[in-house]
């Protein structure tokens, strides 16, 4: 069977792509941010995952409103990235897994979570940025499932259900027919927000306790509505339902987690950003 | 019936109600991905709208360039900051035109987020 090694959470962050692309990885502005990834990219290094099943929020590149799927999971042998309309530069396209989209699609829709599939899907920054950070010499070696969960339209699903629903993407990869290593990689927040006159919104002490939540308690974010996890973080800060996912698929891989490393940046752009690196125990 | 709870203060949901009010414009939006399009709408704004259908309010906040007029008729953020690329505004100049705040005073408020 598959063996689920760990799982990484970091923020996406568009202008990411132009600082990597114009090596700005130590200007000052970047520099607390770019200095967190080196030991998750050793960790990588050593752990050597096949392949990584990346939850994250679409921001209108793949999907727009004329039909908005709560929770999509790609199918798709290649990945493309595309413009997205600020000139970030394009990245090569990704190398899915097919084999295992399908054998996560089935378990899902067989614990009645009712997902869309995709067999063509652009990946947008979400994706492209988590992967660029954690490899960022030379092409990507991990294949990819996309797990897409909607952050765009409200009703959106709540905490609780998508660590149910992570939870059973981590028992298929653990149920996967294949001598495969895997992780899983949550992608986006933390607290901010983006629109309205309370643009701007960042709250440190519950993005502390909610990192320190996936270490050891990972359900502690479950006991919130939406509505007030849109209030303690902002309306883009919601995202950390990715990372909620990618912890839950931990459960099932092992009992607990060791957390290998660790940063969280306040401000990129106008975002608290996080990084984690925890291994299954 | 549910009952909505408490409004949170400075932030609209984009749900359903926004969603069907802000469909033209977002759809706009949603274009501007391309860079043909993009150069389009810069060529012929009036009748780029036009051709997306937007409603006089909907126009009015697209002229204007306000990002919370823009909220305001309906648009989502996520397709928005497409059409503030256009202007190559990131997301900490619509956050202070969004406060009232010049950009070294949003980029302060954001630091002192982080307590320092």
């Amino acid at each position: 069977m598959a063996k689920l090694i760990g799982g990484l959470g970091t923020s996406h962050i568009p202008a990411i792509g132009g600082a990597i692309h114009k090596g700005l990885q130590q200007d000052p502005y970047w520099k607390p941010f770019f200095d967190g990834f080196p030991p998750a990219q050793r960790w990588l290094a050593r752990a050597k995952p096949d392949v990584v099943v990346l939850f994250y929020n679409d921001h209108g590149l793949n999907f727009f409103l004329d039909k908005m799927p709560t929770f999509a999971v790609g199918a798709a042998p290649v990945y493309n990235n595309a413009d997205e309309g600020w000139g970030i530069p394009t990245l090569p396209p990704f190398r899915g897994d097919q084999d295992l989209s399908w054998h996560v699609i089935n378990t899902l829709i067989d614990n009645s979570f009712d997902v869309t599939t995709c067999q063509e899907m652009l990946v947008d920054h979400a994706i492209t940025m988590p992967l660029k950070l954690f490899w960022p010499e030379g092409d990507c070696p991990v294949a990819i499932v996309p797990v897409c969960i909607n952050t765009v339209q409200f009703p959106l699903p709540s905490a609780a259900r998508v660590y149910a629903m992570g939870k059973a993407v981590g028992e298929a990869i653990k149920s996967w027919d294949s001598d495969k290593k895997v992780a899983v990689i949550g992608s986006g927040g933390l607290s901010h927000q983006l629109d309205g006159e309370r643009a701007g919104f960042i709250n440190k002490e519950f993005d502390t306790q909610f990192l320190d939540s996936l270490v050891s308690n990972p359900e502690w974010a479950t006991q919130f509505s939406i509505h007030e996890l849109v209030e303690k973080t902002g309306t883009q800060g919601i995202e950390l339902l990715m990372w909620l996912a990618m912890r839950a698929a931990l459960t099932a891989a092992s009992p607990s987690v060791r957390k290998v490393h660790g940063n969280y940046y306040i401000p990129i752009s106008n975002t608290a950003t996080g990084l984690i690196v925890l291994e299954a125990a | 019936m549910t009952t909505s709870p408490p409004k949170i203060p400075g932030t609209t949901l984009f749900d359903g109600v926004q969603a069907r009010k802000g469909y033209a414009l977002n759809k706009m939006c949603f274009s501007f991905n391309s860079a043909e399009n993009r150069a389009e709408f810069l060529k012929d704004e009036e009748g780029y709208m036009r051709k997306y259908g937007l409603n006089a309010e909907q126009a009015a906040a697209i002229r204007s360039r306000q990002v919370l007029a823009l909220l305001a008729a309906g648009g989502n953020v996520y397709y928005l900051a497409k059409f503030a690329g256009i202007f190559g505004l990131d997301v900490q100049d619509i956050g202070a035109q969004q406060t009232g705040m010049t950009k070294p005073e949003f980029q302060a408020k954001l630091h002192a987020a982080a307590g320092r």
